[in-house]
């Protein structure tokens, strides 16, 4: 107190305890207000309502034939949609799960297994892996390949080879009909 | 300043960088006057007004689209769908209106105390250009949503520009970035409504620097004298401010909450359509003073000039006041003035308001006159020929123990 | 020191009141009770879906309603399930699709109200001249709000004497009086689901209840913070001040 009287100091009064309750929940409702305050601000960065009425997407099958992928958008990232040919799905479903860096069986990654379907976002770093027009790299395994960091896919979605360390995700989705799906 | 702690982490800082040294100075030792009002407590009120436009202001940045075509409907998507945005924006809205009262109050109470006097000019004089810098940053804001009222206000204001010779036109051109306002001049807008805000915090840091090397200002108007005319900061004046921020919200909240476009006009829910004006074009309330002396000269530039001349003569204050008491307390006809003074204020609030026409023009011309009066003539002027001050207290601790 | 606090503030007020007298040149509206209105006020759902109803079969010939997606209807009361149907009895242009063609799909809950006319042109062109404002603002955008939406809706009149104006386009409430919407509303307009007579005033009254909510959706949320915010600030500002009178006590 170099300058200003501090009176308070200066005798031991009886309120203290009274003074100290008020001072203490004088600091506590600051608190409790900044933070009240605040919490809308930042909640006002989560999803809003008009993104969230995006959540789901349907996509019709019926244009799709054997062999051939279609990349549809769903919440901002693509999603690969591939009818596999039966040579496909022969080689997903019999390989071995001691040959797979992240064991999963082709069944527990498709609800039918001509249908498969992935976010097409790499598990690495999350580059878009190429597979989905022909003519593009499809990998060693015949699924998929991640240009930037060389991981590949197999048939199935599952990584083999390369730095990424889980499968491809599979989506929640359902079966509308036999030729139609609900992403979300 | 030899500041010691026994924490070596606060020690190594302060050793290298005196922030807490600076701050516990601020909060423990600097002396405030012990008889401070209500009436000081609007310094720290607008300073938290900035605080909330400043925070408030971010988060709607993150959600808002500077594009003619978007703006309008971004906007409305925060009230509609962002979580809480229409509390934000609200909060936003009414605040502005809210830091204007808390600075004009702040403004006021400098009037009648005498504040801008001697040593406090410099002080005075950059809470000037914080409200200059508040005028420039809640005009181009208001424009941002893209209503009738924004694209017409903005149009308008910016307009004010051409009654300078020669260089007027090319000085809007410039301003609108086209031929008229339009996408290039809502992006500028929103950049540097952002942009201003950070300007007034550095002003109002000076503002601050100022204010602890010359100390307060007090309702009696006289220097404190040492320790028994003085208090500190914490926790005298914390918890002091902190009520009135408790009172200031409740009144803040009654609009917030229950009347939330009261201070707004319906128009601006109107998107902007440059092809029709509103049959009333209205700034919002804080303007309408200067907006009356506008229109009330009946020459483009003068009038232009008297609007700017209304704030200039704010700067040079300090010298036109010749008095050497401070406070009107101890003045009794400078008393009585500067109620007529505020008076006059209101009025010309009241018509900037009214449509330009008959009784009101004659009314916008006097009171307009009468502002300028005040400044030039009745304080440098008159008063001294006049005015016999009461005798001053002989120090703040006398005159309090006294009443 | 108290007469200049009172005397600011009441300069403040003075202020305030500035822009209510800068509005005053309308008409003086009639006044209704409305139950978003008050402290504590809410919106009516039942006089909302007979609104939307008012809105959908009268007024959506015209007016678009841009602001509001079928999935906030479920505001008004209803289940996902009915706006879901709701929704998908409009048919909505969707695209393009991989072939890079647009197509017309059933609506969903993520749409919104589909606009009657293709552009501002076409809705000008249509209605000799002047396009019919879009309504989801309406209750905002104008003086009085949605007391005046529902006098205009009621306040066709026989034109007066000595006024040119052509007979069924004399409003009571519109500014100047000559409006170029005829009076939308006749008796039994619409058939209410809920079985309330549709006369000109009760589907005045609650198509103007539905663009409130269409204009201010969150006056709900709004209201109830306001009281806990309330609620909040008054035991604040009562323990800063016994803080403040204890701290200052012994300051002579």
């Amino acid at each position: 107190m170099a300058d200003g009287a501090n009176p308070e100091s200066s005798a031991q009064e009886s309120g203290e305890t009274r003074r100290e309750f008020l001072y203490l929940t004088a600091g506590a409702m600051t608190v409790v207000g900044a933070a009240g305050a605040l919490w809308p601000m930042i909640d006002s960065m989560n999803p809003s309502a008009d993104v969230l009425a995006l959540s789901s997407t349907e996509v019709d099958l019926t244009p799709i034939e054997a062999g051939q992928s279609v990349t549809i958008t769903w919440r901002g990232k693509p999603v690969f949609i591939r009818r596999r040919s039966v040579a496909e799905i022969e080689t997903a479903e019999s390989t071995p799960l001691e040959d797979l860096p992240d064991p999963q069986t082709d069944g527990d990654r498709v609800e039918k297994p001509e249908w498969l379907i992935l976010v097409g976002v790499c598990t690495h770093l999350g580059c878009v892996p190429l597979g989905q027009k022909t003519g593009e790299k499809r990998g060693d395994y015949g699924g998929w390949f991640c240009p930037c960091h060389g991981s590949h896919y197999d048939t199935s979605g599952r990584i083999r080879k390369g730095p990424a360390p889980t499968n491809l995700e599979v989506p929640p989705y359902v079966f509308l009909t036999d030729n139609s799906i609900k992403i979300g | 300043m030899s500041f010691k702690s026994n924490n070596k982490v606060v020690q190594w800082v302060e050793d290298r960088l005196p922030v807490i040294s600076v701050m516990h100075h601020a909060i423990y030792d600097y002396p405030m006057p012990k008889n401070l009002n209500y009436l000081w407590n609007f310094g720290s009120l607008a300073g938290f007004a900035l605080v909330t436009m400043i925070a408030t202001g971010i988060f709607l940045a993150m959600q808002y689209t500077p594009h003619v075509d978007m703006a309008f409907n971004s906007v409305e998507r925060i009230m509609r769908d962002v979580n809480s945005g229409w509390l934000i924006r609200y909060i936003h809205m009414n605040m502005a209106s809210f830091f204007f009262i808390a600075v004009y109050i702040h403004m006021f109470r400098g009037l009648y105390y005498g504040s801008y006097k001697a040593p406090r000019e410099l002080l005075w004089q950059l809470g000037v250009v914080i409200f200059l810098l508040m005028m420039a940053t809640a005009f181009m804001g208001y424009v941002l949503p893209w209503g009738q009222m924004s694209f017409w206000g903005a149009t308008v204001i910016t307009n004010l520009f051409s009654a300078f010779p020669i260089v007027g036109e090319s000085i809007v051109s410039w301003l609108w970035g086209g031929f008229s306002v339009d996408n290039p001049t809502l992006n500028r807008f929103f950049a540097l409504h952002y942009l201003l805000p950070f300007i007034i915090v550095a002003v109002v840091a000076l503002h601050l620097v100022a204010l602890h090397t010359v100390g307060s200002n007090n309702p009696l108007g006289i220097d404190s004298k040492g320790p028994q005319d003085s208090l500190v900061m914490q926790p005298y004046y914390t918890i002091k401010d902190l009520f009135g921020i408790g009172v200031f919200l409740l009144a803040f909240s009654v609009f917030l909450f229950w009347a939330p476009n009261y201070m707004g006009h319906p128009d601006n829910y109107i998107p902007a359509n440059p092809l029709s004006t509103p049959a009333h074009i209205v700034p919002e309330w804080y303007f309408l003073p200067f907006y009356a002396i506008l229109r009330a000269i009946p020459d483009k530039l003068g009038g232009v000039l008297a609007m700017f001349g209304a704030i200039a003569v704010l700067f040079v204050l300090p010298w036109l006041d010749r008095s050497s008491i401070r406070s009107c307390k101890f003045r009794p006809v400078a008393r009585i003035f500067f109620w007529i003074f505020v008076i006059n204020g209101l009025a010309l609030g009241y018509l900037g308001g009214q449509p330009a026409e008959g009784i009101f023009v004659i009314a916008s011309r006097i009171a307009t006159a009468y502002y300028f009066f005040h400044f030039l003539v009745m304080l440098p002027v008159i008063l001294p020929m006049i005015e016999r001050p009461r005798e001053l207290p002989s120090s703040i601790h006398e005159a309090v123990t006294k009443s | 020191m108290k007469k200049i606090l009172s005397g600011l503030f009441a300069a403040a007020l003075g202020c305030l009141t500035v822009p209510a007298f800068a509005a005053g040149d309308a008409v003086k509206l009639p006044s209704y009770d409305w139950s978003f209105e008050g402290v504590f006020g809410t919106y009516d759902k039942a006089s909302m879906q007979r609104g939307l109803q008012v809105y959908k079969d009268v007024c959506a010939g015209c007016h678009s309603l841009d602001l509001v997606a079928m999935r906030n209807l479920l505001d008004l009361g209803y289940s996902a399930d009915e706006v879901k149907a709701f929704a998908a009895d409009y048919t909505v242009e969707d695209g393009p699709n991989g072939e890079g063609e647009m197509f017309e799909r059933a609506g969903k809950p993520s749409d919104y109200f589909p606009n009657p006319f293709p552009n501002e042109q076409a809705a000008a062109a249509s209605n000799s001249g002047k396009a019919p404002p879009d309504l989801s603002l309406m209750a905002k955008a104008r003086v009085g709000g949605p007391t005046y939406i529902r006098a205009l809706l009621t306040g066709y009149e026989d034109t007066p004497e000595g006024l040119d104006i052509e007979d069924g386009m004399y409003n009571k409430y519109f500014p100047g009086h000559q409006i170029a919407m005829a009076s939308p509303l006749y008796e039994e307009a619409v058939e209410y689901s809920d079985g309330t007579p549709a006369t000109i005033d009760q589907m005045a009254a609650d198509v103007s209840h539905f663009l409130m909510w269409a204009a201010e959706p969150k006056l709900e949320a709004r209201k109830s913070t306001g009281i806990k915010v309330m609620i909040f600030l008054i035991i604040f500002t009562l323990v800063m001040y016994a803080a403040k009178r204890k701290v200052f006590a012994k300051v002579h």
